[in-house]
C-alpha cells in the first residue's frame, strides 16, 4: 500500500493499523523519517517537498512492489509526505511484514536507500532565518542505494538521460 | 518543471500551442527563454518523461503531449 499526500502522518497509527490481524508475520519493522531540527549545523524551520502527481505515486508503488517480491514480504506499507512539513514531523514511514525479521529489516533498509535517491520528490529547505536550499542526494545516499544492486536492479532506478 | 527547476523557470506547468515536433525542438526553446536552465535541460542528471513516460532521446512531439523535467530526486 503507498500512500501520498499532504496530509500529517501519525506513524503510531498506521504501525498499530498495519500490525492487525497478521498471525502468519514473524516480524514487523518499522522505519520513520522525521524533518531534523539541524541540518549541516543550521536550524530548520520546515521542509517543503515537491513531487510529480500520477509520476510519483506510479513509481513509489513500482519499487514497493518490486521490494515485496524480491523479500518475499507479506505485506509492506509507505506513507510518504508532501508539501510544507514542518520541523519534528515524519516524512515518511515505511513498514514491512515477513516471515522472518532479516527479510523485513533488509526490505524496509533497501526501500529508503531508493526513496533516497530515485523516488520523484523534491525537497527544499527552509532554514530559521529564512534562507532556502534545495537539498539533492549525497555521495553517501548513492552508496547506501548501491548496496541493494543487483543484475536486475536497473529496472528500479529511472536512469539519466542522455 | 520540478523542484530547483521550476524555481528558476518562475512556473511549474504550461502550455505551448503550437507544440514543438520534437523533444529537442523544446528544449532549444526553453533554453533559449531561460539560458540559465540550458544545461540542466540538457543534463544527463536530468530525468525527462514524456506523457509519464521515460524517454532518453529525442522524440517527436505533439498537441497534447506533456512533458516533464526533472531535478536529481531526493525523497524520505
Amino acid at each position: 500500500v503507498v500512500r501520498i499526500g499532504p496530509g500529517r502522518i501519525d506513524a503510531e497509527a498506521l504501525l498499530t493499523q498495519f500490525g492487525r490481524g497478521r498471525p502468519d508475520a514473524g516480524a514487523i519493522v518499522s522505519f520513520t523519517g522525521l524533518v531534523r531540527a539541524t541540518s549541516d549545523g543550521v536550524a530548520v524551520a520546515a521542509l517543503d517537498l515537491d513531487h510529480y502527481p500520477g509520476f510519483t505515486e506510479a513509481q513509489v508503488e513500482a519499487a514497493a512492489e518490486r521490494t515485496l517480491s524480491r523479500f518475499e514480504l507479506l505485506d509492506l506499507l509507505v506513507a510518504h509526505r508532501v508539501g510544507p512539513i514542518p520541523s519534528g514531523e515524519t516524512v515518511v514511514v515505511v513498514v514491512a511484514a515477513a516471515e522472518h525479521r532479516r527479510a523485513a529489516f533488509e526490505a524496509t533498509d533497501s526501500l529508503m536507500d531508493w526513496l533516497k535517491v530515485a523516488a520523484p520528490f523534491w525537497k527544499r529547505e527552509q532554514a530559521s532565518d529564512g534562507a532556502v536550499r534545495w537539498i539533492e542526494p549525497r555521495s553517501k545516499d548513492h552508496a547506501d542505494a548501491a548496496r541493494w544492486e543487483t543484475p536486475n536492479a536497473d529496472a528500479g532506478r529511472p536512469e539519466p538521460g542522455g | 518543471m520540478f523542484g530547483r527547476y521550476a524555481e528558476i523557470a518562475g512556473w511549474r506547468e504550461r502550455e505551448l500551442a503550437p507544440a514543438p515536433s520534437k523533444l529537442s525542438e523544446l528544449v532549444a526553446l526553453l533554453s533559449a527563454e531561460e539560458p540559465a536552465l540550458g544545461p540542466d535541460l540538457r543534463g544527463r542528471w536530468t530525468l525527462v518523461t514524456r506523457n509519464l513516460e521515460q524517454v532518453r532521446h529525442d522524440v517527436p512531439l505533439g498537441p497534447g503531449d506533456e512533458v516533464a523535467f526533472m531535478p536529481p530526486m531526493s525523497g524520505g
